[in-house]
């Protein structure tokens, strides 16, 4: 047994960063529910009779697990496709494949409208060639949503699956091939039960999300409601008391799929990888040959499309781009203007630095959670385990109501603040909603450390400041680099939680390509997407440095 | 082979990976019916990928792996059914032991019911009766590696293959483990092919054993074949303990000098040794043993480590200024630092080239 129960110094950690994650986290949304009983029941009463709330509630689920089974139609096959079989161009196709993911939703929405709405370049080209009156179809309603979903929601399903059959035992799979077993047969009896934890908890995510999903609904739900935007609809009425109860149903929902998803992430613990790795087969049929790269040429070019689409349109003159196929003119004015018009550097400038706060803060917190999860005993660990994965779950429009409604004014006694209206809520909530991402990763990485390599240092002489410099954090270091980065590019392009709480001072890039569609000023909103784009880029490219210069450091600690 | 038609052949198989030198280099072998095969050899030397060449899991770039005179060469695994019983057991962990063992009989499509009595049966034929609705993840290395066995039992593979089937047991186990094995094999009558990286499990299972290094099959023949008659120095080397001393050979005898003292010794030579000419000579730690001062054909030497190996010591004795013997005695009364003679115990004496 090792000594790691020494109460005093763990709690010297433990009790900050329960507090500030008690005040973050729970606090505003325990008053998310406790405000939804101000009057009694009756706000839920008004809830279950409302027939446009249970409309809502029932679109909510319908989107969520049509969302699921597209992402799962796409991204299985995909996954299998990828890691199964070689064929030309499978290496593009696999670089290609998670790019969805690198898309800020609302840049996603934003670029679909570009290709598929009803004035985009692929249904003009469609409606174009077959000579018809009038569009032919119109990106609205459930089927759109969906649509959009399935685009960046099967990245999930592809990851997890595989991710599941790159540590999938191949000798299982030979095995069953030399008791008798077909091909069909290893895949029903043998291959597919092994991936169940990978492809359920995939689909699970992808519920969470599309659960809490705004952009897509906001922007192709036309007279649709669903409960996110339900929630915004019923605070901008200044409905508070039902928005709570909306908000309330939709967090307990997600928080449901996340339970779940624990529950099927503990079932993951075999699939442990002997000697062997992913043997590719080359396809053997004539037809297959052909049709392979041809399908994966198809996919490339769908999964290339969207990000090509912003980049071109930010280069479109704004107010020209009405009824042609393709936007008519080119300019470099709209770039010009972003970097020359002080009015348009702002909402950059905010999100910048508004992700810069949160994710110095969620490295802080989430270094110091991850470290007292994995490597200290303490008697609420539990809690702390919860505290970390909550956000996850929570969907950011309810985060962003539960800070409104809990920092609109200074109380000493109830600990609020008044950060409502300032600069500092949007930072605020881009914490809250980066901690899954960080600790989670970091963790991961702190999971992978030799425990006996802390006792080791400490064994040598060395104080606990240096065992943490020298040897916790470098071994912390990868996680929490990918951990940031992915918190660091959530923030930067965030939508959800910022329409709820954006002030004109503090807008981030977000709101102003929404203000700038209003406009119709597509040239403009798609410069700003591209800048985004360019921002999500630059973070990674920070992560990969950041990662390669301490590399040599993490070779020497982790085994 | 005793004049018995062989069952399986493997006939100059080669395989390489990327790279110059090839994995299995042109290897021949033919198992009789009911024979129990180990292929041996250090990591990296090929017996896996033949083994998995036999099982067709690899495909073999050149040469056939022939069953009963028909060539499965082509076949993929699951027409050759020969039922591997792999390293880490592979056993799936989704389904119970019952289940698993059950497997290959519901691949043939058996009714449920009666596959799962034969399962029943091929786990009471492993000790592990009742063992039916357990799941796998609660079973020891033991019990999982004669699960994996019934597994592989129970579809009356042509051949067993078995890949490193005790290497994941502790030694304790591996020794009970080891006789078990033989025994049921035995008692079944079933052709068996297995890898394996210890002689020891060669030596106790196998009827005989073939030797591969760098791809190369070195020499096929019953444990103590390889032993008393290697054919070549590193068969000498590989199997057993040995030290390898310098002599001439003169037909059925070798003259060996060691520190200034020539002795000759009885030779068992090697078949492609010619009958005269410079040659080594195998002794074995077993066959030397201390002797009186000055005795005829001995060698004077000094004791450098003495180590207790329970029946035996094992001794290292300096001969000459740089030549160390080995050589076990139940002797017990000598120490490290002492002045000894040692003399060949046991003639003839290997000699390779």
């Amino acid at each position: 047994m090792s000594r790691r129960g020494d109460a005093k110094g763990t709690w010297l950690f433990a009790l900050p960063v329960l507090l500030v994650l008690l005040w973050t986290v729970v606090y505003p949304n325990a008053s998310i529910i406790v405000g939804s009983f101000d009057h009694g029941l009756r706000s839920w009463r008004q809830f279950a009779s409302s027939p446009t709330d249970r409309e809502a509630l029932r679109t909510t689920l319908v989107i969520s697990i049509g969302s699921v089974i597209a992402a799962v139609a796409v991204g299985l096959p995909l996954a299998f496709l990828l890691t199964r079989v070689e064929f030309r161009g499978r290496r593009l196709l696999s670089a290609v494949a998670t790019l969805p993911a690198a898309l800020p939703p609302l840049v996603g929405v934003v670029a679909f409208l570009f290709l598929y709405g009803e004035s985009g370049v692929v249904t003009r080209g469609v409606q174009a060639l077959l000579g018809l009156d009038h569009a032919p179809w119109t990106l609205n309603g459930a089927g759109a949503i969906i649509f959009v979903h399935a685009y960046t929601m099967y990245v999930y399903v592809f990851l997890f699956v595989s991710a599941g059959l790159e540590r999938l035992d191949t000798s299982l799979d030979e095995a069953a091939a030399g008791l008798g077993a077909s091909r069909s047969l290893r895949l029903r009896r043998v291959t597919l039960p092994l991936l169940t934890p990978a492809i359920a908890g995939s689909m699970l995510l992808g519920f969470m999300s599309a659960l809490g999903s705004f952009s897509s609904p906001y922007i192709f739900g036309g007279g649709l409601r669903v409960l996110s935007t339900q929630i915004v609809a019923s605070k901008l009425n200044g409905a508070m008391d039902l928005a709570y109860v909306e908000t309330t149903v939709l967090a307990i929902g997600a928080i449901a799929a996340l339970i779940l998803m624990r529950w099927f992430e503990r079932r993951r613990t075999y699939a442990v990888s002997s000697k062997g790795s992913v043997v590719r087969s080359r396809l053997q049929s004539p037809t297959a040959r052909v049709l392979a790269p041809v399908l994966g040429a198809v996919l490339v070019v769908i999964l290339v499309l969207p990000h090509a689409m912003v980049i071109l349109v930010s280069f479109a003159r704004d107010g020209t781009w009405t009824t042609q196929v393709m936007p008519p003119e080119y300019t470099l004015d709209n770039f010009r203007r972003l970097a020359t018009d002080n009015e348009l550097w702002v909402p950059i400038w905010n999100s910048v630095s508004m992700t810069a706060i949160a994710t110095a803060l969620d490295i802080v917190v989430c270094f110091l959670a991850a470290y007292l999860l994995v490597l200290r005993r303490f008697r609420v660990r539990w809690l702390l385990a919860i505290l970390v994965a909550l956000p996850w779950a929570i969907p950011g429009t309810a985060i962003a109501i539960g800070l409104a409604s809990t920092f609109d004014r200074n109380s000493l006694l109830g600990a609020r603040a008044l950060l409502v209206g300032t600069f500092w809520i949007l930072p605020l909530a881009y914490f809250v909603r980066g901690v899954p991402l960080v600790s989670s990763a970091t963790e991961g990485s702190l999971r992978q450390m030799d425990p006996s390599l802390e006792d080791a240092a400490r064994g040598l002489g060395a104080s606990w400041w240096l065992t943490m410099r020298r040897v916790v954090l470098p071994a912390a270091r990868p996680g929490l680099v990918a951990g940031a980065m992915l918190a660091g590019i959530t923030a930067v392009g965030e939508f959800v939680a910022s329409i709820v709480l954006f002030t004109h001072a503090n807008r981030p890039i977000s709101m102003e390509i929404l203000s700038q569609l209003r406009n119709f000023a597509f040239g403009t909103a798609a410069a700003f997407s591209v800048v985004l784009i360019a921002l999500v880029l630059a973070i990674t490219l920070i992560a990969r440095w950041a990662e390669g210069r301490w590399s040599r450091a993490e070779a020497v600690v982790i085994q | 082979m005793s004049g018995a038609t062989p069952h399986l052949v493997l006939d100059r198989l080669t395989r390489r990976f990327s790279g110059a030198r090839a994995a299995v280099d042109a290897v021949s072998l033919e198992i009789a019916a009911g024979e129990l095969v180990a292929l041996i050899g250090a990591s990296g030397s090929g017996k896996t990928t033949t083994l998995r060449m036999v099982a067709g899991y690899e495909v073999p770039d050149a040469g056939a792996v022939v069953l009963d005179g028909r060539d499965i060469t082509g076949l993929p695994p699951q027409r050759r059914q020969f039922g591997m019983v792999f390293q880490h057991y592979a056993l799936f962990p989704h389904l119970t032991v019952g289940q698993n063992v059950a497997f290959g009989l519901e691949a043939r499509g058996i009714a449920r019911s009666e596959r799962m009595s034969r399962a029943a049966d091929a786990l009471a034929g492993v000790g592990l009766a009742g063992a039916d609705g357990r799941a796998v993840q609660s079973l020891s290395g033991g019990e999982q590696q004669r699960v994996a066995l019934a597994r592989a039992l129970v579809i009356e593979p042509p051949v067993l293959l078995l890949d490193e089937p005790l290497s994941n047991l502790d030694p304790t186990l591996r020794r009970s483990t080891r006789e078990e094995l033989r025994a049921t094999l035995r008692r079944l009558g079933v052709t068996a092919l297995f890898v394996t990286h210890d002689q020891e499990d060669a030596f106790a299972i196998a009827d005989r054993v073939a030797l591969l290094a760098a791809g190369r099959l070195l020499q096929v023949g019953t444990a103590e074949e390889l032993y008393d008659g290697p054919a070549n120095r590193e068969v000498a080397a590989f199997i057993g303990r040995s030290t390898l001393v310098p002599g001439a050979l003169d037909r059925d005898r070798i003259i060996v000098q060691l520190g200034g003292a020539a002795r000759t010794l009885r030779a068992a030579p090697a078949p492609d040794l010619p009958s005269r000419g410079p040659a080594t000579a195998v002794l074995r730690p077993d066959a030397l043993g201390f002797s009186p001062p000055n005795g005829p054909d001995a060698w004077p030497g000094v004791v450098q480590e003495r180590r207790f190996a329970g029946a035996l010591l094992a001794y290292r004795v300096r001969v000459a200024g740089d030549v160390d013997l080995e050589l076990h005695s139940t002797v017990r009364d000598v120490q490290p630092g002492d002045a000894v003679w040692v003399r060949v115990t046991r003639e003839p004496v290997a000699v390779v080239a």
